[in-house]
């Protein structure tokens, strides 16, 4: 047994050598999308929002479908959310603002993010799905937000970047949670 | 009703003008009570639009003024709207939102009926006496329906009267919306189901008050400005203009009759209906001129301008939201309680846009409007603290007397919320509110 292990050790050892002779890449891992969604949900809940566009491409999307159009598209169904970066900017900017009045106060957030999968792995990008329940807290109500994040990731100098992030919602409705006004 | 007050909710007082609303309706479930029996089950109520059911056997389900109900386009194209509950015993014979059907069994005891509502099948029917007839357990049907340029209404008052009188001037407010499109309007993939914890008429002031858009919508009119729209002065204009000519920013407001208002106004952002901004992008301006050509082609330069140019914010009563804005929104609501209403928004779209169109319209919808816009989310913050306010009861008033005394009431004037409250009072209480006065 000890031997068949070890041969399997070494045969692992000379494909990982194989494929950093031939330079692709090393694939993202698991391990890493998660660690950079727990990091960008903290940014989030803390509202530090200016850092969190530090993590978006120059190209970014944020998309929340309606509640009843899931897998639907922007260019044909009415989403909730359908940010370009340059809205996606203006949103933080206005969130950082003075009269972005359904935040302000700010709602307190909390993010469990759970079930991280990579959906699709092609070295410099990923496509990853994750679990999410965002609590969002303020005039004492707790309104749940729950569902299903999508996102596109693309690996720049070495760090993750968001290209794509997409908020799917499993509720039926916003009701009785009434508005996306944070970034879910 | 047994020990409610209906004496002076409104007060009306002209000479001195002054306009007043007692904060009671909007907390006090008795009225709401009141409201439901006197408003909903008499009012036309828009249900459904006609684009949402191409096809025969088409059909929606949602709940209208608070009942489930379905609307249905027969095999033989009719449409037709049937209460959705089974007439043996309640259960819900059609339980999806949406799709395409021959017939509704019910899941319970598995009757079944028909596009029409008929009952045609009945399961082990020879238990029954033979006073058991299938024709009185037909599915409940509103007492009229009626459909005006694809919006489809219903009304539990088998008296009411047509649905074009009811609409009254409103009409033509909803022809400028419709005279859009060659090719008709269709309801856009997409529903924003939303709610508010507020009482529902302050939804009906909200939708057409021009008043607070400077001060509630600050951030919105900030990022206009940072899309490189000049709105300087246009938010809040002194001066009422003819909208026909187009010369000038102006705006009115105007009262449509039966509780009916609108706000008109040029529009200080781009339209998807060809009136460019620089936010839509030089590659859009010659199929968006293009556009504002034909319009003139079909009715002339003025009244091109006034559908393509102007935008407006029409309320008709009691539910239902025209704006037609940055793009066209059809917003429908209902209480369930005195303090919590949900809401449902859909876009509304010439049926045969360009895609590319299409894409400027869905983004230009959601810079302002919808649970997650610009500027809704401040909309229902502003009225989920009104209803937070109402407990200090001891304020037992609203104003609503802006501009009362003005000759040419504009977009910032309370004109529009005034007619509202008018109808819903005579509605209630049986008479008007008109010469009431306010306590010295």
């Amino acid at each position: 047994m000890e031997r068949t292990n070890d041969g399997v050790a070494r045969t692992r050892l000379a494909v990982r050598c194989l494929s950093e002779m031939s330079e692709s890449p090393p694939k993202v891992t698991r391990q890493e999308v998660e660690d950079f969604l727990y990091a960008e949900a903290a940014l989030l809940d803390a509202w530090r929002l200016e850092e969190w566009l530090d993590l978006l491409t120059e190209d970014a999307r944020y998309l929340v479908p309606p509640t009843d159009t899931r897998d639907g598209d922007p260019v044909t169904s009415l989403f909730i959310v359908a940010d370009d970066i340059v809205r996606i900017r203006s949103r933080v900017k206005q969130l950082l603002g003075k009269s972005a009045w359904a935040e302000k106060p700010r709602s307190r957030t909390r993010r469990l993010i759970s079930n991280v999968r990579i959906v699709e792995n092609n070295g410099d990008s990923v496509k990853a799905a994750a679990n999410f329940a965002v609590y969002r807290m303020r005039y004492e109500l707790i309104d749940t937000y729950v569902g299903c994040y999508e996102y596109e990731l693309i690996v720049r100098s070495g760090k993750l970047k968001i290209r794509e992030r997409k908020a799917i919602l499993d509720l039926e409705a916003l009701r009785p949670h009434g508005k996306i006004s944070f970034i879910l | 009703m047994d020990g409610v007050s209906l004496h002076r909710l409104v007060i009306d007082d002209e000479a001195r003008g002054l306009f007043r609303v007692n904060r009671r309706i909007f907390t006090e479930p008795e009225y709401l009570e009141i409201e439901r029996r006197r408003i909903f089950e008499t009012c036309w109520i828009y249900a459904a639009h006609e684009s949402e059911l191409p096809r025969p056997g088409d059909f929606v389900s949602r709940r209208v003024a608070g009942r489930p109900v379905i609307a249905i386009r027969g095999d033989d194209g009719a449409v037709r709207v049937l209460l959705n509950t089974c007439t043996h015993r309640g259960a819900l014979v059609c339980r999806e939102d949406r799709g395409n059907a021959k017939s509704f069994q019910c899941p319970y005891h598995a009757w079944t009926f028909s596009q029409r509502g008929e009952l045609i099948g009945v399961p082990g029917e020879e238990s029954y006496s033979p006073a058991f007839d299938r024709k009185e357990l037909t599915l409940g049907q509103p007492a009229r329906v009626d459909t005006y340029r694809g919006f489809i209404f219903i009304n539990f008052n088998r008296d009411a009267g047509e649905l074009t009188d009811y609409l009254a001037g409103a009409k033509e407010y909803l022809d400028l919306v419709c005279d859009q499109s060659e090719t008709g309007m269709k309801v856009s993939q997409g529903l924003q189901a939303y709610s508010i914890r507020a009482n529902w008429k302050l939804l009906v002031e909200n939708s057409y008050d021009g008043y607070h858009a400077v001060s509630a919508h600050r951030r919105y009119m900030r990022f206009l400005e940072d899309t490189g729209i000049d709105i300087k002065g246009s938010m809040n204009p002194r001066q009422e203009v003819d909208l026909g000519t187009g010369a000038g920013k102006g705006s009115r407001a105007l009262d449509l009759g039966n509780g009916h208002a609108v706000i008109e106004y040029e529009s200080p952002w781009g339209r998807p209906i060809a009136y460019w901004a620089p936010s839509f992008g030089e590659s859009a301006k010659g199929r968006i001129e293009a556009a504002r050509r034909r319009l003139e082609e079909r009715f002339g330069a003025e009244r091109a301008w006034r559908i393509s140019g102007t935008s407006r914010n029409l309320g008709i009563f009691p539910n239902l939201v025209v704006n037609d804005i940055m793009a066209v929104t059809i917003r429908t609501f209902f209480p369930l309680t005195p303090d919590y209403l949900e809401v449902n928004a859909w876009s509304l779209a010439p049926a045969n846009e360009h895609p590319q169109d299409a894409a400027l319209r869905h983004d230009n919808f959601l810079t302002f409007l919808g649970p997650g816009g610009f500027a809704t989310p401040d909309d229902i913050e502003m009225l989920e603290t009104c209803q937070r306010g109402f407990a200090n009861h001891e304020v037992e008033w609203s104003d609503i007397s802006r501009g009362m005394k003005s000759a040419h009431p504009l977009m910032s004037d309370e004109l529009q919320m005034r007619a509202f409250w008018r109808r819903w009072n005579e509605l209630m209480t049986g008479s008007h509110a008109r010469g009431s006065q306010c306590a010295a």
